[in-house]
């Protein structure tokens, strides 16, 4: 009995092994969108890859997106696959400075493809002068807005601060809430404040704000938080922000009552989910607040990344070099409606696709977003405080004082 | 015993001297401990070192990643959280939970009292009072939290039915108008935390309920008899006859609950995430997940901190607990 059990385990302990063990030609990838678009796209570039490499034998597994945040840090040390999808910016920081990420600067400098059509994007996948992923998606932001409400207004896309303000008020007269947001769980807070930033003081007052090297409670910040107040003290936005997700923010947005949404163009799927036409809804870039200030936008990427224990790099970086290319690119980000990082892919002629290429091939700046651009406390607090903001602007100076004190513990 | 041990070598058993082998001269001593061994070397493993690990881990700063990357920092993460606003707000609502949840107890009571008669289909009413305590902490949570939603929630119908009226809108919607808005608790940080306690007390009453259902029913009948005929009833009857008689039932149900109270952690997860604003529905133990765990937490050491001062606390309740048992179980003998 006793002998039959030891067998018994040896066996499944010597098969575990087997599994464990890759052999050359094997490629594990773990990539983290079950959503049917993200994923249709994901396994097209996937097939593509076995035709084009009919020797690799690629195996997929496809994490929940809110899972693999945290799974990536166990699996990172323990069992790590040859490719996983992960964030740029700060997000990839605790990753690649604790050695867990494969640097693959010499596939970058090899590359021609890498190397000449991603000059836009290199930057935000470069940490310590390393270029540690490649990215095969991006995405703009912007004011996704009702439109059949605006031409009932007659309201024309603001093109400043000014005319937002007015078209808001025109709105509020009209019993409409200008904005919709969901701040439960408040990184939609940061894209507001980012653009409020961005418009107010431009890009590199974002960067070093998020990079430490500015206060919270400095002049420029307040003056951020001044025009977010403006929009606040209106009653510029949905109430009830702090119980609702984003996508439940969309319900006020498709019911009309409310015409605004500072979004990233992932949400188009919602809007048209929740019944919204093409005809009833548009995108206009945040206007301007400070004149001259260089418009800088927002636009994440998604990238992938080799973990430092890849067991079969050689292929991993056969992989990333094929994503890369400019016709996988394409058909990707036509799958999923995003835009393609490589400036040789053709772009979607979807309305948002094209208005958003049009945002971001203009752009003076991209940035990431803010819990991407701030390391990863700073960035929790900083939302916080933004959510907080939100909620009662009156504690903007007791908001401000914390910040600064979570930035020196951060960045010391 | 020297000379003992010389003649032990013979066949004869000496007197005084018992010849048989170590394990058979003791078994009655060690056969507990070899069916303790199992569950003590699990307890170990599962409990004892991970206790002395997260402490020590609590002195070191690190980002849960590498583990040659951690850094001996002393009492570095217990100063800062000295000076840490959320620790704070943790620990208060720490004391809130313990301090509310307590109204378990007497409410449990209460319905178990109520319950506990010989009406047909009294146990079917009974199933559905303890139904809230069998179905899992997370649906609760998310149910309240609906409950509480101030536009379609149970909350906001209610509101809306007096302060509320519907109105067509701008692309002809219907949509409402309150002329005072309803209470958005989940988005207040003055009472989002009642909110959850409050959903919390809702399974734990069951529970206290059921401890008391089956403590009432080893109530002794001559004594209740007994008390009626010296003419206790009402209030009496139950303060000097009834609860005394309670008082196992009542120990372990308070031990539950502030048990109950101080892992809180599911539906805090559920509802709101430790939000709104800064941690104004932190506890301890979620606080601890969120600097540690979770998506923005990459700080173990700091984790291991707040961990380490809410088993401090629980080790105050714990060893008075312990007590307790051990000086029942000496009068018990």
């Amino acid at each position: 009995m006793i002998k039959s059990l030891i067998r018994a385990t040896a066996t499944a302990g010597f098969a575990a092994m087997m599994a464990t063990t890759a052999f050359a030609g094997d490629l594990k990838i773990i990539f983290d969108d079950p959503n049917p678009g993200p994923k249709k796209g994901f396994e097209a570039a996937v097939e593509a890859f076995k035709k084009a490499h009919p020797e690799v034998n690629v195996t997929v597994s496809i994490n929940d997106r809110e899972a693999h945040k945290t799974a990536i840090r166990n699996f990172l040390s323990a069992d790590a696959p040859d490719i996983t999808s992960w964030y740029p910016g700060n997000r990839m920081a605790p990753f690649t400075d604790s050695g867990l990420m494969t640097d693959i600067s010499d596939l970058w400098a090899s590359d021609e493809n890498l190397k000449s059509n991603f000059e836009a994007i290199k930057p935000t996948m470069t940490r310590d002068g390393k270029q540690w992923g490649v990215p095969y998606s991006y995405y703009q932001w912007g004011i996704y807005y009702r439109k059949d409400i605006f031409d009932k207004l007659s309201i024309a896309e603001p093109k400043t601060w000014d005319e937002l303000i007015a078209a808001s008020k025109k709105l509020k007269e009209n019993g409409v809430t200008p904005f919709t947001i969901g701040t439960k769980f408040l990184w939609t807070a940061a894209g507001v404040f980012d653009y409020l930033n961005l418009r107010t003081n431009g890009y590199d007052v974002h960067n070093d704000l998020t990079a430490g090297k500015i206060k919270y409670s400095d002049p420029r910040i307040r003056a951020t938080f001044a025009k977010w107040k403006e929009l606040v003290d209106m009653g510029g936005f949905v109430k009830n922000h702090a119980t609702m997700s984003w996508q439940d923010a969309i319900a006020p947005f498709a019911k009309g009552d409310a015409a605004m949404y500072v979004m990233g163009n992932f949400s188009v799927d919602g809007y048209k989910n929740a019944g919204l036409t093409y005809d009833q809804i548009d995108f206009f870039q945040f206007p301007e607040i400070t004149p001259g200030v260089p418009r800088a936008e927002e636009a994440p990427a998604d990238a992938f990344f080799i973990p430092a224990k890849a067991k079969n790099k050689e292929d991993a970086k056969k992989f990333l070099s094929f994503i890369a290319r400019p016709e996988i690119q394409s058909q990707w980000n036509e799958t999923i409606g995003q835009l393609p990082p490589n400036s040789k892919a053709t772009v979607s002629d979807d309305k948002f696709i094209q208005e958003g290429f049009q945002t971001v091939s203009t752009a003076a700046g991209l940035a990431q977003f803010f819990d991407r651009d701030a390391p990863a406390a700073m960035a929790k607090a900083g939302m916080e405080g933004f959510q907080q903001f939100m909620n009662d602007p009156s504690k903007l100076d007791e908001i401000l004082a914390r910040l600064d004190k979570v930035q020196t513990e951060v960045y010391k | 015993m020297t000379i003992d041990a010389n003649i032990g070598t013979s066949a004869v058993p000496s007197s005084g001297k018992d010849q048989r082998s170590f394990y058979a001269r003791n078994r009655l001593k060690i056969a507990p401990w070899l069916f303790l061994a199992p569950a003590l070397l699990f307890f170990l493993i599962y409990v004892i070192i991970p206790i002395f690990q997260s402490i020590s881990l609590s002195f070191y700063q690190w980002d849960g990643l590498v583990a040659e990357q951690a850094k001996w920092v002393g009492m570095d993460n217990y100063a800062r959280l000295m000076d840490d606003e959320k620790f704070w707000t943790s620990l208060k609502n720490n004391v809130l939970w313990l301090v509310l949840f307590m109204l378990a107890v007497p409410a449990g009571l209460f319905i178990a009292l109520f319950l506990n008669q010989t009406t047909p289909g009294m146990r079917i009413y009974k199933s559905l009072f303890f139904f809230p305590f069998v179905i899992s902490q997370v649906v609760v949570g998310l149910v309240f939290f609906w409950f509480y939603n101030p536009e379609f929630g149970v909350v906001g119908k209610v509101w809306g039915f007096f302060f509320c009226e519907q109105v067509v809108n701008i692309v002809g919607n219907l949509s409402t108008r309150c002329s005072i808005d309803p209470p958005a608790l989940m988005a207040s940080e003055d009472y989002a935390t009642y909110g959850i306690i409050a959903a919390g007390l809702w399974p734990q009453i069951a529970y206290c309920m059921i401890l008391y259902l089956t403590g009432l029913n080893n109530v002794s009948p001559d004594q209740v008899e007994a008390g009626r005929l010296d003419g206790a009833k009402g209030w009496r009857m139950l303060w000097y006859v009834i609860l005394p008689q309670l008082r196992p039932a009542t120990f372990i149900a308070v031990v539950v609950t502030v048990i109950g109270a101080l892992r809180s952690f599911d539906m805090i997860a559920i509802m709101t995430q430790g939000g709104p604003g800064v941690g104004s529905t932190n506890v301890l133990a979620y606080y601890m997940y969120e600097v540690a765990l979770s998506e923005f937490g990459f700080r173990y050491g700091y984790g291991a901190a707040v961990a380490t001062v809410l088993f401090l606390i629980m080790l105050v309740y714990i060893s008075y607990f312990l007590y307790r048992m051990y000086q029942d179980e000496k009068d018990g003998r």
